[in-house]
């Protein structure tokens, strides 16, 4: 029996939603129930904070892997990882707002100004809120070329997210700089795309 | 004569599970959650690499073994809400045993205390080395349940056992040159897989030192600690010997020390020469002094429960020692001397 590329797209689908949702339903369970060591909150922000760094470079490797072994049905899993990343990025900034500094609102609105690192981070996150909630097909047909303008910026999260992650540890630089180098990687498979932005911009 | 006719409900000598078993359960069970739980698509792969091989080696992990103490019981803070042991012993920093805070408890159980020797030596009269058997007969053991408040804004309440700094240094006689105290740990990676391995050990140099002003070490708040919650300490926490400096960020409080020298100049400690703008000589809990990353303005206490325990407090100047500490630094300027 031949599986359609219909039926291939819904079983990575289902795929994706196990392998992101589940873990995060687990963290949470054990979480709530001081089963996650001596500091759950810690260990929630760091669990979010990675996971969504992770899907974000799997989403960004999407396309040139759909390119490289011609398999332009992969296009069509993008979108659900993309809002993954999205729904952990989510979790990771409530999980700062509500567990950690348990809705001091003004703390929160004095780090994100006065902390490097959580203010590139915010703004990170603004921009990944911004393409999640424009990734509804509604929107996206009503946005027209300026669509991809604005997915674009997803080359400029991922540089920010590097960035953040590398400014947030004490000493133990050596996981962060792995991140750097997948990023930079991930990048170069843009060469020219980021190229011709660039020159766009300043041209 | 008495005698016991054994009830078919009673347990024999023989189904005793065996001690060992009985210590690992929790680490077996732990072991398949994170298997479980790292296998998964959102943590890191090389974490889930790590657990599988721990899983399947077959060395067999000595635990270690703790041994009940006789102290003095510390009455006065008996009002304070302990943090519990078990989270006490397994969330610390000891890049040595690893820079992640679950690693410590589970990568020191093998480690080797006895034989030890501490070196008591430098600008002073009568310098000695203490052995393993010294460190808990020497000086009569107390308890002092101290605040432990953690430079990255936790905090934790710890019934630690031990003997007052200063007692320990008025046996050398320090001499006139003798201004400030460096401390130092153990130097052994065969044992300590942090100092081996970069990635494990969090990219400090070893081995570890801290330092203090020679009146700060001469208060006596700051402890000598041999043990916690009635038994000798676990390497996770320093055995065989750790210092506890209550007013100040965790960082200061050395663990599984080697060597206490006294010297005429401020020795240059680990962290200071990592990050100076970052973490001071002197890192007194202060919350008008932001860490550049984070406020130290509020910390959250570590005691029980989960997610959802509202555990965040005010930060207390010296940490709440004020009353005992404040005055030995008169005239400085704490922001600057952070």
């Amino acid at each position: 029996m031949k599986i359609s590329i219909k039926q291939k797209v819904l079983l990575l689908k289902l795929l994706i939603h196990i392998s992101a949702f589940l873990p995060l339903a687990y963290l949470y369970y054990q979480a709530l129930n001081d089963q996650l060591g001596a500091d759950p909150v810690q260990r929630v922000i760091h669990f979010t904070g990675i996971g969504a760094f992770n899907l974000l470079l799997l989403t960004l490797t999407v396309s040139p892997l759909a390119k490289y072994f011609k398999r332009g049905y992969l296009l069509q899993v993008r979108r659900l990882l993309g809002l993954y990343t999205f729904f952990y990025a989510l979790f990771h900034v409530l999980n700062f707002l509500a567990f950690d500094l348990q809705f001091a609102w003004g703390v929160f609105i004095g780090e994100v100004f006065k902390r490097p690192y959580i203010s590139i981070g915010m703004v990170a996150f603004l921009l990944l809120s911004a393409l999640a909630i424009t990734s509804l097909n509604s929107i996206k047909r009503k946005m027209g070329r300026a669509w991809q303008s604005l997915h674009n910026f997803s080359y400029l999260i991922l540089i920010l997210i590097a960035v953040h992650f590398y400014w947030s540890v004490k000493s133990e630089i050596l996981v962060p700089l792995f991140y750097g180098l997948l990023s930079f990687t991930i990048l170069l498979f843009r060469y020219k795309k980021l190229q011709q932005l660039f020159m766009r911009l300043f041209s | 004569m008495l005698i016991k006719t054994p009830q078919k409900l009673q347990l024999k000598e023989q189904d005793v599970t065996p001690e060992n078993i009985y210590f690992n359960r929790r680490d077996m069970l732990k072991k398949m959650g994170f298997l479980g739980a790292s296998s998964l698509l959102a943590s890191a792969a090389v974490s889930s690499k790590a657990n599988a091989i721990e899983w399947f080696s077959e060395k067999e992990k000595a635990s270690f073994n703790l041994e009940p103490l006789t102290y003095q019981a510390d009455n006065n803070n008996a009002k304070l809400i302990l943090t519990p042991e078990t989270k006490v012993t397994t969330h610390n920093n000891f890049y040595e045993f690893g820079a992640q805070k679950h690693q410590p408890a589970e990568l020191s159980q093998g480690f080797q205390v006895n034989p030890w020797q501490l070196t008591i030596s430098g600008e002073c009269d009568k310098p000695i080395t203490l052995d393993y058997d010294d460190l808990t007969t020497m000086f009569t053991l107390e308890e002092r349940i101290y605040r432990l408040r953690c430079v990255e804004a936790w905090s934790m309440v710890v019934p630690w056992i031990g003997f007052s700094l200063a007692d320990l240094l008025r046996k050398v006689s320090p001499n006139s040159n003798a201004k400030y105290v460096r401390f130092e740990t153990l130097h052994d990676p065969e044992q300590m897989p942090g100092q081996q391995n970069r990635r494990l050990g969090g990219g400090i140099n070893y081995p570890y030192v801290e330092g203090l002003r020679l009146d700060e070490a001469m208060n006596p708040l700051a402890l000598m600690s041999v043990g916690l919650y009635g038994k000798t300490l676990p390497p996770q926490n320093g055995a065989p010997i750790r210092l506890v400096v209550p007013w100040k960020y965790g960082f200061k409080s050395i663990k599984s020390i080697v060597s206490i020298k006294l010297v005429s100049q401020p020795p240059k400690t680990t962290w200071q020469q990592l990050a100076p703008q970052e973490y001071g000589f002197y890192a007194n809990v202060n919350p008008e002094h932001d860490h550049p990353r984070w406020s130290q303005a509020s910390e959250r206490r570590i005691t029980t429960g989960g997610l959802f325990s509202r555990n965040r407090i005010e930060t207390l100047p010296f940490n709440g020692y004020g009353e005992q500490v404040a005055h030995l630094y008169k005239g400085m300027n704490l922001r600057k001397n952070y």
